[in-house]
């Protein structure tokens, strides 16, 4: 082959269609900021029931887990994903959705080692990352309030 | 007895032809471009069975039982059977094919597999230890993206250089004597790795194993693009077609007027959302399986290469960060 990896490496990049991100920023932007609106309208219901605050924040959350895994068990999610991005990815949405579609793609392998070991495939990262991450912000919070 | 030509072909002495071939596909590649060709269209993905891995599985069981039934022979009389696909230890045939009872041999070589099973399949008959001998391969969306990427329902987004896996399987009866289109020659590939490492850009990994498949076929013969009528790759799709052509240009190959791919022929590109096209070993065996030898019989084809590509990298090599080993395998087919 006469081409060498650095020559091939230029024409790929090339010939390679690059993600409309202008059309993906603008469709990500639009349908998260749609997911926050109709947070903060159940944040607004729920306190007009004298919620407290912080359990009508729970109940906000709760309510969106269960309505993005209900459409990703009737397999609308996934089409809504397509075009929003990170837009369905960064809510709270997009983390039920990590955990409901391995838990419906692998319950063929069982209820143990599939469904249940493989709900968390990717989820998994995220909460391991984050708890750590929660416990290291925490522990300097904790020696600057000594210090 | 086969004679070997140049570095990597082997040219047939005797009559070896396709007698038979079936292909059956899934709802979406039904209503593509080639639709009306399928011996069978399954609309359901999982094809009556409880997991996709079972489904795939039912498609080889079914691509062979059709190709031999339009054969008219029986499967007593299929000496050997060659097969692969791209499930974890090949079980999309292992388990479709587990129920014939013919000597079965696996081959893995990722999407290249049918140019693989057929290739060893026609050297069989030509070195006159089998009469009949049968190639197949599969591929199935739902078990590949859920082997190599992620479950169906995650809210992903695929890249514009991402292919489309066909859900599909082709089977071609390979007999001794001129009952139909003719294997002339093969070129068993090099395995190329040019360094790509973005597993959502397969045409651009497989391409360079492609282009010296080609390039060494013609060397080896002699020969020139112009002499046949199709040179046919697997599933490099849009982004891989176009590297190849611009590869080989290097070279002074120029196939641009005579080459198309099966990943770009299976599915309407825009109208279907496939991005760049479609892939997989039941890509490139369901084209070559209905539309292609069925223009042998109307005569539109003479003399075509087909040259399936495969990506040798597995998910554990993708995690691991190395960049993907490819290959690919050509068979020429006269009339």
């Amino acid at each position: 082959m006469k081409t060498s990896k650095k020559e091939y490496d230029k024409m790929v990049k090339q010939a390679s269609p690059k993600s409309p991100k202008a059309k993906d920023f603008i469709w990500a932007f639009v349908v998260g900021g749609f997911i926050c609106v109709i947070g903060q309208l159940l944040s607004e219901y729920y306190t007009s029931l004298e919620m407290p605050k912080e359990d009508s924040a729970a109940a906000v959350s709760t309510t969106l887990i269960f309505i993005a895994a209900i459409l990703t068990g009737i397999g609308v999610f996934d089409g809504i994903a397509k075009f929003a991005g990170a837009g369905t990815l960064v809510p709270i949405t997009g983390f039920a959705n990590s955990i409901v579609s391995p838990a419906i793609e692998y319950k063929n392998e069982g209820q143990i080692l599939g469904l249940g070991a493989k709900m968390f495939t990717i989820a998994g990262p995220v909460l391991v990352y984050g708890i750590t991450a929660s416990a290291i912000y925490g522990l300097i919070l904790w020696i600057i309030s000594i210090i | 007895m086969p004679e070997k030509v140049g570095s990597q072909t082997i040219v047939f002495q005797n009559d070896v032809c396709i007698s038979s071939y079936a292909a059956v596909v899934g709802a979406k590649e039904g209503e593509g471009p080639l639709g009306n060709g399928f011996d069978k269209v399954y609309n359901d993905e999982l094809v009556g069975e409880d997991s996709f891995e079972k489904a795939e599985s039912r498609l080889q069981t079914t691509a062979v039982q059709t190709a031999i039934k339009k054969s008219g022979m029986t499967e007593d009389q299929i000496d050997y059977m060659f097969a692969g696909d791209l499930l974890n230890q090949c079980i999309g045939s292992a388990y479709g094919l587990k129920d014939f009872a013919i000597p079965f041999l696996g081959l893995y070589g990722a999407c290249s597999t049918m140019a693989l099973s057929l290739a060893l399949a026609s050297l069989f008959v030509e070195s006159g230890v089998a009469k009949h001998t049968i190639a197949v391969t599969s591929s199935h969306f739902c078990s590949a993206e859920r082997q190599f990427r992620f479950p169906l329902e995650y809210g992903g987004q695929r890249t514009p250089t991402a292919q489309w896996t066909v859900t599909g399987s082709g089977a071609a009866v390979v007999s001794c004597g001129k009952n139909g289109p003719r294997i002339n020659a093969i070129t068993f590939g090099k395995i190329n790795d040019l360094g790509v490492k973005d597993i959502n850009n397969m045409g651009a990994a497989m391409s360079p194993a492609a282009a010296e498949t080609i390039k060494a076929f013609l060397d080896d013969t002699n020969t020139s693009p112009k002499d046949y009528d199709l040179i046919l790759t697997g599933d490099l799709g849009k982004v891989g077609s176009d590297l190849l052509h611009e590869l080989l240009l290097k070279d002074n190959i120029s196939i641009a007027e005579n080459h198309n791919d099966c990943g770009l022929m299976i599915f309407d590109l825009e109208g279907q959302d496939v991005h760049a096209g479609g892939s997989g070993c039941g890509c490139s065996a369901s084209v070559l399986c209905s539309k292609i030898l069925n223009e042998f019989k109307s005569g539109k084809y003479k003399n075509i290469l087909f040259c399936a590509t495969g990506a040798l990298m597995s998910p554990t090599s993708t995690m691991q960060g190395q960049s993907i080993p490819s290959i690919a395998h050509l068979v020429n087919i006269v009339k």
